[in-house]
């Protein structure tokens, strides 16, 4: 479904991302893993067409998505949910849904998704007229994740869903997005938190400083030992923080 | 007393056509973050284009919906020429280019139309006048009044429910998160700038009609006090715009009101005291919020 | 030292930024029609002014308008104290006795002039500096329609909006060239030290710039005030000139002349100020002639009102969407090269003719071998 062939992309005159190549198949959950500043979001944001890439393809369903706007990639069917959430503040739950739907002409279809996004999250449901500023971190991520699914979109790309929250919240974002592949979607994940998202994820790709390094399925991944010191706080990497 | 109903009546007229100019900036501001210094232009393009329609013989009414159209358009065009182009560029760009727009929009209509004073001959029915609390009215006073509070009610129920004032908010309140949901900016801005030239072009035909001879300056000056009354309420709501402008209008016309004469002439002195005050006390206005823009 | 290129030769420079330049001044002062002559020294005059608001708006990055109010306060306050008393007492008869006796000679005034309105701009900096942008610009402005308002309405001291004339025409060729030179060598040595290095720190990243200890409001202060200082001098050299002051010749056109002067010559350069004041000097006087109307082609060209300002202003969005450094753009080639010692001590040197000699022969060659250069440079980046 989304092919990405030898991306390069520089931002703020650091190459960020070198000679990035990885798929995801359609109905695929697939984890993209690494450190802070290994240039995961970077290939997002070019997936989405908010930054430019240097060298490299992007092909979507075969056609090739760099250098089209990032509303064009929007009405193509991918939605970014971007690291942080990034919900409008100022707008109501349902505004902020209303914009989430911005590419679709039809409103039938806009109601339509919106009444699934609410069967999804009936919390955002009871909280539709409440200024998207005043919800809780958990919330506002179901909030961002039901805003993308509302132009009703194949692939999502999710930055980060579970950053900044609560344990038994961060429980919910994965049942959420397990759910969501179950209703057919694609979903490619960037995550830190790498022990669940490996735990759902069909496969899985590691970025460290702008290169893919490791690939495989979700369990092949996380019984890699190098990824189980780095990523998944090994006890070697523990004792080794211990000693210094 | 009478005296004092008067002075109020005179600021809320001139508060009006502030507030329809300063809502402009506001709007333009809030989704860019940027100034349109030559957004006092417009009225001065309004009111010019209704004048040449008048003398072609259309009437009024029909006049005065063309000019608005024209000047929409001349609003759109200058965004989409000079300023494009510019947008992502630092502030002390955005204001060279908003200047040389008006600069070049001013010896324009020097040029077509040289420096003297037109008057605009509005319909008879506007000046005719009516009491209240012992104070002449004129109708077109109150037209002005109606219009800007209208007007407001209009944009603000605009940026609610519509799609694109929606679009609007949501650009002003995370341009990033808006160009993930597909939202084109280049039309929301396109939006602002049309919605701003709308309001524009009417205080341009009022104003001009109320004080009746023109020039081709008459709009830089205005458009500058509007958008201090703009400061002085809070830039990027329109609330705080309109508040700005009734409030900048009472202090005007009561300091040129009740001061002794040699004291009035210093009048724009005063309007910039105000506008330093209020940048040193409260930079974000009375009703803004506190809000950075990078 | 050697020389690889011809631009950067002693030779070169000296030769094109001090003999040529020098050699077209004498030539207007000593061999044709004051016309012309008055309209170079109108030219030099505007150098002053423009490149102290370089200083400020492009250099330190705080954007003022304010330009044209400290011109006219160094013209008001210069043609007050240069002025003859019995002159003074026939427009003002109200003015201070104090003040309608007061004979200057002509550099004291200025002098004083300059140092008033310093003051005046270190008052007026302390308050408003603290806005930024847009804030600023406003602020500015607003400062210049204070001054015009104030000038209208102080009569016992200004005369009105009727102005006040009859100046000497103390503002000749020698003496503007000269103001020219001190006011450019000024600012350079401003531009080149720790203050200038700061300044541009400040514009370039104002965080960074305070995190590395540099006090914001001082160094902005010091540039307005800088800036004040000399646009006050062009103002008393402006008055001296033309002799005839009044409010409305320092208002929105002075403001907005100046300030395409800045741009189009390039903003964050000194030397910006010589080719834009050149081309917002010269280039006027021509169309103005253009604008009376005229036959080309057998096509007549009607009377334009105002071409001038519609093509300058034109001209000046051009270079603000497709040129935004100006003439000039970031290089200080012309301000350098007048005032480095190694201009002039270089002529003395024989090395320096076998360079000039080597990069002219070089330039036949050039296609090839700067583009090397260039590569090698790219692949050290």
């Amino acid at each position: 479904m989304l092919k990405v062939t030898d991306l390069s992309v520089s931002y703020n005159k650091i190459n960020a991302v070198r000679n990035a190549s990885f798929e995801v198949n359609s109905g695929e959950i697939v984890s993209l893993i690494g450190s802070n500043g290994a240039g995961k979001t970077t290939t997002l944001k070019t997936i989405s067409g908010l930054l430019k890439a240097k060298s490299g393809s992007i092909q979507y369903n075969g056609e090739e998505l760099l250098g089209r706007s990032p509303s064009r990639i929007v009405r193509d069917g991918i939605v970014h949910v971007p690291e942080g959430r990034q919900v409008f503040d100022k707008l109501t739950v349902r505004e902020n849904l209303d914009m989430g739907g911005y590419t679709v002409r039809d409103r039938r279809q806009i109601e339509d998704a919106m009444e699934y996004v609410f069967t999804l999250f009936p919390r955002l449901k009871e909280r539709q007229s409440q200024l998207a500023g005043s919800l809780s971190g958990g919330e506002q991520q179901m909030l961002a994740i039901g805003r993308a699914l509302i132009s009703g979109p194949q692939l999502l790309l999710l930055d980060e869903p579970s950053l900044g929250l609560a344990p038994l919240v961060v429980e919910k974002v994965f049942d959420v997005i397990r759910n969501l592949k179950k209703e057919g979607k694609t979903i490619l994940l960037v995550e830190q938190n790498a022990a669940d998202s490996l735990a759902i994820s069909d496969r899985a790709y590691i970025m460290a400083s702008g290169e893919i390094v490791l690939s495989g399925t979700g369990s092949e991944v996380a019984s890699d030992n190098d990824v189980r010191n780095i990523y998944l706080g090994g006890e070697e990497s523990w004792s080794s923080l211990l000693e210094n | 007393m009478v005296f004092f109903v008067g002075e109020l009546i005179s600021a809320l007229k001139l508060g009006s056509i502030y507030a329809l100019v300063a809502i402009g900036y506001s709007i333009v501001y809030s989704i860019m973050g940027m100034i349109n210094f030559a957004h006092g232009e417009l009225l001065m393009i309004a009111t010019y284009a209704l004048w040449v329609f008048m003398n072609m013989g259309i009437g009024f009414w029909p006049g005065s919906f063309l000019a608005i159209a024209l000047t929409v358009c001349a609003g759109i065009l200058i965004e989409r020429i000079a300023y494009r182009p510019i947008r992502n560029d630092g502030e002390s760009v955005q204001i060279i280019s908003s200047l040389a727009v008006s600069i070049f929009l001013e010896s324009m209509c020097r040029a077509i139309f040289n420096a003297s004073g037109k008057a605009l001959i509005i319909p008879a029915y506007f000046s005719k006048t009516f009491k209240i609390l012992q104070t002449n009215v004129s109708v077109i006073d109150l037209v002005t009044f109606i219009l800007a509070i209208g007007m407001t009610a209009a944009v603000s129920i605009f940026l609610k429910k519509a799609k694109i004032g929606k679009a609007m908010r949501a650009v002003e309140d995370n341009p990033t998160a808006s160009d993930l949901m597909g939202i084109d900016r280049d039309k929301v801005i396109m939006a602002a700038f049309a919605i701003g030239s709308l309001l524009a072009a009417i205080a341009g035909i009022l104003y001009s009609g109320k004080y009746t001879s023109f020039n081709y300056d008459m709009g830089f000056m205005l458009g500058v006090k509007a958008f201090i009354a703009a400061v002085l309420g809070g830039l990027g709501s329109i609330y705080g715009a309109v508040l700005g402008s009734y409030l900048m209008a009472v202090l005007e016309v009561f300091f040129a009101g009740y001061l002794p004469d040699s004291i009035t002439a210093y009048q724009t002195v005063f309007v910039f005291m105000v506008l330093i005050v209020v940048l040193l006390v409260r930079p974000e206005g009375i009703l803004g919020s506190s809000v950075k823009r990078s | 030292m050697r020389y690889t290129y011809v631009r950067e030769n002693p030779v070169f420079r000296f030769l094109f930024v001090v003999l040529i330049p020098l050699a077209i001044l004498a030539y207007v002062h000593f061999g044709t029609d004051p016309y012309y002559e008055t309209v170079f020294v109108l030219f030099l005059v505007n150098i002053i002014p423009c490149a102290a608001l370089n200083l400020t708006n492009g250099i330190t990055g705080i954007f003022s308008l304010g330009q044209a109010a400290f011109m006219a306060l160094g013209a008001y306050i210069s043609s007050l104290l240069t002025l003859e008393p019995k002159t003074k007492f026939a427009y003002m008869p109200q003015i201070p006795e104090w003040l309608g006796n007061a004979h200057f000679p002509f550099w004291a005034a200025m002098l004083a002039a300059c140092v008033i309105t310093s003051l005046i701009a270190v008052v007026i900096g302390f308050t408003i500096l603290r806005a930024k942008g847009h804030y600023l610009a406003v602020i500015t402005l607003g400062m210049v329609i204070v001054v015009k308002s104030l000038l209208d309405n102080a009569s016992n001291l200004t005369n009105g909006s009727r102005g006040i004339s009859g100046m000497e025409k103390y503002t000749t060729m020698p003496v503007a060239l000269l103001c020219v030179i001190i006011t450019l060598y000024v600012l350079y040595r401003i531009r080149i030290s720790a203050f200038g290095r700061s300044m541009i720190a400040l514009r370039d990243d104002e965080d960074a710039a305070a995190s590395l200890g540099i006090r914001h409001l001082q160094i902005r202060l010091l540039s307005f005030v800088v800036s004040a200082f000399f646009a006050a001098a062009g103002g008393c050299l402006w008055a001296h000139l033309e002799r005839v002051i009044a409010p409305s010749l320092f208002y929105f056109d002075e403001t907005f002349t100046i300030l395409e002067m800045s741009v189009i010559g390039g903003m964050a350069t000194l030397s910006g100020a010589i080719p834009g004041a050149a081309i917002l000097t010269f280039i006027p006087q021509v169309l103005a002639d253009l604008s009376n109307g005229f036959t080309i082609f057998g096509i007549t060209v009607p009377k334009i009102s105002g071409l001038s300002s519609i093509v300058m202003s034109i001209v000046f969005i051009l270079v603000i969407i497709f040129r935004r450094g100006g003439v000039t753009g970031n290089s200080e080639y012309i301000v350098e090269s007048m005032f480095s010692l190694d201009t002039y001590t270089g002529l003395f040197r024989k090395s320096t003719y076998a360079d000039l000699k080597q990069s002219l022969l070089n330039i036949g060659k050039r296609n090839r071998q700067p583009a090397n250069e260039e590569s090698v440079k790219e692949d050290r980046k």
